[in-house]
C-alpha cells in the first residue's frame, strides 16, 4: 500500500496556522497529503478562509482518527501505510517534517518556519473530550455493558434520578459514562468482573456496577477499591446480608477500614471520625448501601422492614487511626497481613458513648466499658449478639502504656459482663424480658453477655482529646446470624 | 440537554412465576416454624385449628430467622404439601 500523510490540526492552534499553507499547498499540488481539522465545521472553515488555503480541511468527526493515533499535539504528522502508522511527528519539527513527508513522496516548502516550535495540546487531551472519548473506548471494547439510560433536556438529573427510584434519599452524583470510566482508573480488576451476588434478589455486582453506585454516592474515584472490598465481604454467605437487609432491628452494614490506603485517600481516623466532613468516611458506606438497593434490590419499606432503622444506614464507614494504637490494626488481628489494608463489615446498630473521665488504670475502664457493653440490645440479652468497643486515644493511652493487648482487653470485657443467672430471669424485678426460668437450674451460675471474648471486636480511632469511647451493638451474630468479615483490599487495587 | 447516566441496578427482568395449581381444598399445610421465640405457640394453636377441620398438617423449620430457607427446606415443603404458612412471631 502507498504512504499518506496524515496531519492532525486544530483551527485555534498557532503552529498549526504556520504549518497549514504549506500541507494545503502539497496536497493542491495532488500529493498524497489528508488534513483533517479537530475542530468544528464552522470554525475550520473560518482558519481556512483566514488563511487563505485553497481547500478547507476534512473534519476528523467524532475525533476519531486522534483518538485511534491519540497525539499529545497538534499539528501532528501521520505517516500511514493505509491504518498502519509508520512514523509521526508532533509539533513543528522543519526538518523531520520534510522528511517524513518526502517518505510519501510529498514535497512540503518550509522555508522561512522556525526550526522548532512545540504545538499545542491535541483536543483529545482536554479534559472533557478526554473523558468523553475514554468513555466511547470503554463501551466499545466492552469494557463498560450497563444499559445507558437517557434523561431529558428538561429534566433536572438530580430529580430524575431520584423519580426513577434509585436514590436512597438523599441527591445522589448523576453515574455518566464518564465518570464510573474515571473511577473505574482506580482498579485493575476487569470492569466485569463479578463481586458477589447481593442480597436480596441476588443479581451480581459488577466492578463496573459497583462504580456506578460508588460514583452516585459522591465516593473520591480512589475510595473504589475499598467500596470493592466491602461489596466483597457484604456478598459472603456468613455475612447474611439478606437477613440483615429484612429485619426488623436497626442494624446495618457497617465498615471499618485498617491500613495505609485509609489514610492515602483522606479518610478520617482521628477528630469527629463518626461524623460528618469527610467525604470517603461518608460515601464508601453510602456506596454500599446503594448496591445494596440498586443491584440486590432492597428497598426501605419493602424488603427491608427495619421498625426505626438509623442514620447508620445510609452508610458506616470509618478508618482505624493506626498512629499511637495500642494493638494491631483491626484486619491485622483477623489475619489480613500487616502492611495491607483490610475492611471489616459487621452488622452494628448506631453507637453510643462511653464516658470514663476519671479512670486512671486499664481495669477500671474495663469496668466502665462492661458496663456499657452490657447494654447491648438489652441488659438481660445473652450470648445473642456482638459488639464493636471503639476505643478513644485517651482510653487507649492506659492500655498501651500497661501493655494491654487486644486479646487480653477481650478477655477482661468478657469476665466483667457475665451476670448471676438469678438477676437475667424473666420476670426478675418486674421485667419481663429475660432468661426463661426453665433454663435456671442455679441463679448464683454466671451467664455470660457474649459468646466468646473475641466477639467482642475491638477498633481504635477517634481524636486526641476526650476521654471517651463508643460501642456499637450488634445484630444477632455468629453462626444464626451474621458473622463479621474481614477481606483484603489489596486484590481490589 | 439530554444527559446520559449508566444504569445502576442489577438489569434484571422480575422472572414470572406461575402460581401452583390450586386444588378446591388442600389436604396437607405445612407450617413452616422459622425461629423466632414463640413460634411454636403460635403454630401449635393453627395445627390444632387445622386438625380440627380435617387437614393434614407437616411441621417443619428453618434452621435460623435471619437466613432464608434453605432449598432442602423449600423442596421438603413443596414436595410434600398443598400449603404452607409460615409463622412470624416474637
Amino acid at each position: 500500500m502507498s504512504l499518506e500523510v496524515v496531519a492532525l490540526i486544530k483551527h485555534d492552534c498557532p503552529v498549526c496556522d504556520q504549518l497549514l499553507p504549506a500541507l494545503d499547498e502539497a496536497a493542491a499540488a495532488g500529493a498524497p497529503v489528508r488534513i483533517l481539522s479537530q475542530s468544528s465545521e464552522e470554525e475550520t472553515a473560518a482558519q481556512a478562509a483566514r488563511l487563505d488555503l485553497a481547500a478547507v480541511p476534512e473534519l476528523d468527526g467524532e475525533l476519531e482518527l486522534s483518538a485511534r493515533y491519540d497525539p499529545d499535539a497538534v499539528p501532528a504528522l501521520l505517516l500511514l501505510d493505509g491504518a498502519d502508522e509508520r512514523d509521526r511527528v508532533e509539533g513543528l519539527q522543519r526538518d523531520r517534517i520534510v522528511a517524513l513527508a518526502a517518505r510519501a513522496g510529498a514535497t512540503l516548502a518550509l522555508d522561512g518556519l522556525p526550526e522548532h516550535r512545540p504545538g499545542c495540546a491535541s483536543k483529545t487531551r482536554d479534559p472533557e473530550v478526554a473523558a468523553r472519548l475514554a468513555a466511547a473506548k470503554a463501551r466499545a471494547e466492552g469494557r463498560i455493558r450497563s444499559r445507558v439510560l437517557t434523561l431529558g433536556g428538561l429534566e433536572d438529573p438530580i430529580e430524575a434520578l431520584h423519580d426513577r427510584g434509585l436514590t436512597d434519599g438523599l441527591p445522589v452524583v448523576p453515574p455518566t459514562p464518564e465518570r464510573v470510566v474515571a473511577m473505574l482508573e482506580h482498579t485493575r480488576r476487569d470492569p466485569q468482573d463479578v463481586v458477589g451476588e447481593v442480597p436480596p434478589y441476588g443479581a451480581p455486582a459488577t466492578v463496573e456496577k459497583v462504580a456506578i453506585n460508588a460514583v452516585m454516592a459522591g465516593c473520591p474515584d480512589d475510595a473504589l477499591p475499598i467500596v470493592l472490598a466491602a461489596v466483597e465481604a457484604a456478598t459472603e454467605e456468613r455475612f447474611a446480608m439478606h437477613g440483615l437487609l429484612a429485619t426488623t432491628h436497626p442494624a446495618g452494614p457497617a465498615i471499618v477500614v485498617s491500613g495505609p490506603l485509609a489514610d492515602e485517600i483522606g479518610m478520617a481516623s482521628g477528630g469527629n471520625v463518626l461524623g460528618q466532613g469527610n467525604r470517603p468516611n461518608l460515601t464508601i458506606g453510602r456506596a454500599l448501601q446503594l448496591v445494596v438497593r440498586n443491584v440486590g434490590g432492597g428497598r426501605p419499606g419493602v424488603e427491608d422492614r427495619a421498625a426505626h432503622g438509623q442514620a447508620g444506614k445510609v452508610g458506616a464507614c470509618f478508618a482505624e487511626r493506626l498512629d499511637s494504637m495500642p494493638w494491631e490494626p483491626l484486619a491485622q488481628a483477623r489475619g489480613i497481613p500487616t502492611g495491607d489494608t483490610g475492611v471489616t463489615l459487621m452488622a452494628l446498630e448506631a453507637p453510643r458513648l462511653i464516658l470514663d473521665q476519671l479512670a486512671r488504670s486499664p481495669e477500671q475502664l474495663v469496668a466502665s466499658f462492661a458496663m456499657a457493653l452490657e447494654s447491648v440490645a438489652h441488659p438481660r440479652t445473652r450470648l445473642a449478639m456482638d459488639a464493636l468497643l471503639l476505643v478513644g486515644p485517651e482510653h487507649g493511652r492506659l492500655f498501651r502504656e500497661d501493655g494491654w493487648d487486644r486479646a487480653r482487653l477481650q478477655d477482661a470485657l468478657f469476665e466483667r459482663t457475665s451476670r448471676a443467672a438469678g438477676e437475667l430471669v424473666r420476670g426478675a424485678d418486674g421485667c419481663a424480658e429475660g432468661i426463661e426460668a426453665k433454663w435456671v437450674t442455679d441463679p448464683g451460675a454466671r451467664i455470660p453477655k457474649f459468646a466468646a471474648p473475641d466477639r467482642i471486636q475491638i477498633a481504635y480511632a477517634g481524636g486526641d482529646a476526650g476521654l471517651f469511647s463508643m460501642v456499637f451493638g450488634s445484630w444477632v451474630a455468629g453462626e444464626v446470624g451474621s458473622e463479621p468479615v474481614t477481606v483484603s483490599v489489596e486484590p481490589w487495587r | 440537554m439530554a444527559l446520559e447516566i449508566l444504569d445502576p441496578t442489577g438489569e434484571r427482568e422480575a422472572v414470572e412465576r406461575p402460581l401452583a395449581p390450586r386444588g378446591t381444598t388442600p389436604r396437607t399445610i405445612a407450617l413452616l416454624d422459622i425461629r423466632k421465640p414463640r413460634g411454636d405457640v403460635f403454630l401449635d394453636e393453627l395445627e390444632r385449628l387445622l386438625a380440627e377441620r380435617g387437614y393434614g398438617v407437616h411441621r417443619t423449620a428453618k434452621p435460623t430467622f435471619t437466613k432464608p430457607a434453605p432449598a432442602d427446606v423449600r423442596r421438603e415443603i413443596a414436595a410434600n404439601c398443598d400449603a404452607v404458612i409460615e409463622a412470624l412471631a416474637d
